[in-house]
C-alpha cells in the first residue's frame, strides 16, 4: 500500500476539509454531500436565531461604541462570529452548563444574561457581574482553554449524579494549542462525559494566524485522535451551527459522550480596542468576510421564503434598538465600586489577616473622605 | 473561632491501634468518603494500586469506580475538572502523586482554584482538595522530593495545611475536605510511615491553628510537616546540654497563626524556623518577618532560618547533606551570642 493510498485512508477518517454547511453564502439551502447529512431547522428556529443574531449584532456594535468612547476598560468584539455563538449556545437548555471565555458576549446575551453583567469585568469591576448558578453559565475565562477542563469536571459531575445535564464550552483557535486543551478533549473521551467543545476558529490569536496554530487540515481533525467525532462546520451559518450543535448536545445528553465542533469564522473587529490589527492583516481579507455576513446570509434565505415579514423585521430592528439603549444606559451609568469588597469574598471562612489589612484600608478611606485633596 | 464538629467513622470509635500517617490519611478519605457522598477521589494510580504511597489502599474496593478512580496522567486536568466538579456540588479530593508534578496544574490552581470565590462575589466556593505528597528524605530520584509549599503559601485564596503526625493528618484531612475553601494538603512523604496509636475518629486541634508540641523556655524552634520531628530531635539533644528549647508546628502556613507562633516566642525571646525548601524566597523568610514585626522589643537574637540550600533538591546519595538536621539546627543556634541574653 502506498504512502498516499494511507493518506487517503486515513483522510476517510477526518471529518470533511469542505466546512459542513446547510445554507451557502447566498442564502440558499444546501444539498448533497455537504450538509452532513444534517437537515435545516425549521423556519420558526431560524426565525428566532435570525432575531438573536440581529439583536446581538446591536449590542455588540454599540459596545464597541461605547469602549472607543472609553467606557470600558476592553471589549473583544464578537462582530461577525454571531452564528457560531448563537448557534451553539442556542442549541442547550436552560439546565445545561455553559464555560465561555472573554470573547462570548453575545452567547451570554443569549443565554439571557443582562448586558450590564455581562460587561461588568470589561467595564474594570473586581468580579464577574452575573450569578454564574442561576445562569447555569461560568466565569468569561481568560487563561485559554482552561475553562474547557472544569466543562469536563461539571459534565463528569452531572454524569455520575444521573442528571441529564450537558456542558457546553467555547474555545479559540489558538487555544487549541494550550495544554489544556489537550487535556480537556483527552479527559472527555476517556470519561466519556457529556461535553460539546464548540472551537470558534476566528482565524486569528490576536494577531497570530492559524497556520501558525497547527498543521492539521481542521482543528477538528483534533477529535479523531481522541476517539471522539469532530466536525468541521461553516461557522457563519447558523442553521448549520445549530444543528451540529443539536445534534452533539443530544447525543451527549444520551450517554454518548463528547464531541468537538469547529466553526469556520472571522474576526471581522480587532482582538480587543487596544489592538491594531492593520499591522498584520490586510483589509481586503476582512472586507473579503464582511461579504460572508452570517446575518444577511439567513435574511436572504428568509426573505427568500418568505418568512420574514416587514413587520417581524422592524419589530426585531425595534428590539435590537431596546436593548442598545438599555446597554447604553447601564454602561453610561456610573458603577460605585466599594474597595472593601475586595476582602470580602477571597475565602468563604474570615481571615484575620484580610480583615486588619481591610481595617486598615478603611480607616485610609475615612481620613482620604476627612481630608479630601 | 473553629466549631468543632462531631465526625462519624465508618468504623467509628475504634479502641486505639497504631496507625501509619499514610493509614491515618486512608481512613481519613475512607470516613469522609462514608460520611458524604458528594466526596469523590481520583488521580495518577489511585484505584486498584491504592496510590504510589498507598493513600488509598483498599478505597475503590469499598467504594467502586465511580466514587474513586484512576485519571488520565494530567495534572492540569485533574485539578481543572475537580474545579468543575466542585462547581456542581462535589466534594473532590485529589492526588498529585509527588509535589514536583504538581507543576502542570499550577495555573489552574492559582488562577482558579484561588480565585473563582472571589472572581464571582462569593456564589462560586471550591471545596476541593488537592492532596501534595510533599518534601524528600526517602532516597527519591530527581523530581520527587521538592518542597513547593511557598508557591501556594504567597497566592491569595488558597488554604495551605502541613500536618506532621498522624493524629493531626486524620483530623486535618477530614478538616480540609469539609472546609468550603479549597485546601492546598501537603503530605511530607518521610513521615508516611510515622506510627502513632490511634483512636479513629479523632479530632485535634482546628487545622488553621499552630500547636506547641514541646514546651521549653529558651528558644523557639518553628517547624512544619518534616522538620517539626528534627525540632523535637533537637530539643532532646539540648535539653541534656542544659538548653529548654520550645517547639511550635505551624499545622497551617495559609492562614498563618500568628498568635500561637508570637506568644511562644515572646516567651523564649529567640526563634528560629526550620524548612527543607530553599532559603531565598522561601516560607522561613515571611515567618521570620512576621516574628519580627511584632515581636521586635522581645527578641534578643534575629530569627534565623534553618533551611535546605539554594540548590535544586540533591540526588539520593547527596540529599543527607542538604537536609536541615536536628546537628545543624544545634550548630545554628550557637552563633547567637547568648551572653547578651
Amino acid at each position: 500500500m502506498s504512502l498516499n493510498v494511507e493518506h487517503h485512508a486515513a483522510r476517510r477518517a477526518l471529518p470533511s476539509e469542505k466546512p459542513l454547511r446547510l445554507l451557502d453564502n447566498a442564502g440558499h439551502a444546501v444539498t448533497g454531500a455537504a450538509t452532513g447529512g444534517f437537515s435545516l431547522p425549521d423556519t420558526e428556529t431560524l426565525l428566532d436565531l435570525y432575531r438573536k443574531m440581529v439583536v446581538a449584532r446591536r449590542f455588540d456594535v454599540q459596545v464597541t461604541a461605547l469602549t472607543k468612547q472609553g467606557r470600558l476598560a476592553t471589549y473583544p468584539s464578537a462582530y461577525g462570529q454571531e452564528a457560531c455563538e448563537i448557534g451553539a449556545v442556542s442549541a442547550i437548555s436552560a439546565d445545561d452548563w455553559l464555560f465561555p471565555t472573554y470573547r462570548e458576549s453575545v452567547a451570554l446575551l443569549t443565554r439571557g444574561i443582562d448586558p450590564g453583567d455581562i460587561l461588568k469585568s470589561f467595564r474594570g469591576d473586581w468580579h464577574s457581574g452575573y450569578d454564574q448558578r442561576s445562569h447555569r453559565t461560568s466565569t468569561q475565562t481568560t487563561p485559554l482553554a482552561t475553562q474547557a477542563l472544569h466543562a469536563v469536571g461539571l459534565a463528569h459531575a452531572a454524569r455520575l449524579r444521573h442528571d441529564p445535564i450537558v456542558a457546553l464550552t467555547f474555545l479559540g483557535d489558538g487555544a487549541t494549542s494550550e495544554g489544556d486543551a489537550h487535556e480537556a478533549f483527552n479527559f472527555a473521551a476517556v470519561w466519556q462525559t457529556p461535553t460539546v467543545f464548540i472551537v470558534q476558529n476566528n482565524q486569528f490569536a490576536i494577531s497570530v494566524p492559524l497556520a501558525r496554530q497547527t498543521h492539521a487540515a481542521t482543528l477538528a481533525d483534533k477529535a479523531v485522535g481522541y476517539g471522539m467525532p469532530g466536525f468541521h462546520v461553516d461557522g457563519n451559518d447558523v442553521a448549520a451551527m445549530y444543528a451540529v450543535t443539536r445534534a452533539a448536545v443530544d447525543r451527549a445528553r444520551a450517554g454518548g459522550g463528547p464531541t468537538l465542533i469547529e466553526g469556520l469564522t472571522y474576526r471581522i473587529e480587532a482582538h480587543t480596542n487596544s489592538d491594531d490589527p492593520t499591522r498584520y492583516r490586510p483589509a481586503r481579507d476582512v472586507e473579503h468576510w464582511k461579504r460572508r455576513d452570517p446575518i444577511e446570509r439567513l435574511e436572504k434565505y428568509l426573505v427568500s421564503e418568505g418568512a420574514l415579514t416587514e413587520a417581524t423585521r422592524s419589530e426585531i430592528t425595534d428590539a435590537a434598538e431596546a436593548l442598545a439603549a438599555h446597554t447604553r444606559d447601564v454602561i453610561t451609568t456610573e458603577s460605585e465600586l466599594d474597595p472593601l469588597e475586595l476582602f470580602d469574598h477571597v475565602y468563604a471562612r474570615p481571615r484575620r489577616a484580610l480583615l486588619e489589612q481591610r481595617a486598615r484600608l478603611e480607616a485610609e478611606l475615612a481620613e482620604a473622605a476627612r481630608n479630601p485633596r | 473561632m473553629t466549631a468543632t464538629k462531631t465526625r462519624t467513622g465508618a468504623d467509628a470509635a475504634s479502641a486505639p491501634t497504631e496507625l501509619t500517617m499514610a493509614g491515618a490519611l486512608n481512613a481519613a478519605l475512607r470516613d469522609a468518603m462514608a460520611e458524604d457522598d458528594r466526596v469523590v477521589v481520583y488521580g495518577e494510580d489511585v484505584g486498584p494500586l491504592g496510590g504510589v504511597f498507598r493513600v488509598t489502599d483498599g478505597l475503590q474496593e469499598r467504594f467502586g469506580d465511580e466514587r474513586i478512580w484512576d485519571s488520565p496522567l494530567a495534572e492540569s486536568g485533574i485539578v481543572g475538572t475537580a474545579i468543575g466538579m466542585a462547581i456542581y456540588g462535589m466534594r473532590p479530593v485529589v492526588e498529585m502523586q509527588f509535589d514536583a508534578f504538581s507543576y502542570p496544574a499550577f495555573e489552574q490552581i492559582v488562577s482558579h482554584v484561588a480565585k473563582m470565590r472571589n472572581r464571582t462575589k462569593g456564589r462560586v466556593s471550591l471545596p476541593l482538595v488537592v492532596r501534595i505528597p510533599c518534601a524528600g528524605a526517602i532516597g527519591g530520584v530527581e523530581h520527587h522530593s521538592d518542597s513547593s509549599e511557598s508557591y501556594w503559601a504567597s497566592t491569595p485564596g488558597l488554604t495551605v495545611v502541613m500536618p506532621s503526625n498522624p493524629a493531626d493528618a486524620y483530623s486535618m484531612l477530614r478538616e480540609a475536605i469539609e472546609s468550603d475553601d479549597p485546601v492546598i494538603f501537603m503530605e511530607p512523604k518521610s513521615r508516611y510511615w510515622a506510627k502513632a496509636p490511634l483512636a479513629l475518629p479523632v479530632t485535634t486541634a482546628p487545622m488553621d491553628r499552630a500547636l506547641v508540641v514541646r514546651e521549653g523556655s529558651d528558644v523557639t524552634l518553628i517547624g512544619y510537616g518534616p522538620t517539626v520531628r528534627t525540632a523535637l530531635e533537637a530539643a532532646d539533644a539540648a535539653a541534656e546540654e542544659g538548653l529548654s528549647i520550645e517547639v511550635v508546628d505551624l499545622r497551617s502556613l495559609s492562614p498563618f497563626d500568628d498568635e500561637t507562633v508570637s506568644a511562644s516566642v515572646r516567651k523564649t525571646s529567640r526563634a528560629a524556623v526550620i524548612h527543607e525548601a530553599a532559603q531565598f524566597g522561601g516560607f522561613g523568610a515571611e515567618v521570620a518577618a512576621r516574628v519580627t514585626e511584632r515581636n521586635f522589643y522581645h527578641l534578643a537574637a534575629p530569627v534565623l532560618r534553618i533551611t535546605g540550600f539554594d540548590i535544586p533538591y540533591p540526588s539520593p546519595k547527596l540529599e543527607e547533606y542538604h537536609l536541615p538536621t536536628a546537628d545543624r539546627v544545634l550548630a545554628a543556634l550557637e552563633t547567637w551570642e547568648w551572653e547578651l541574653a
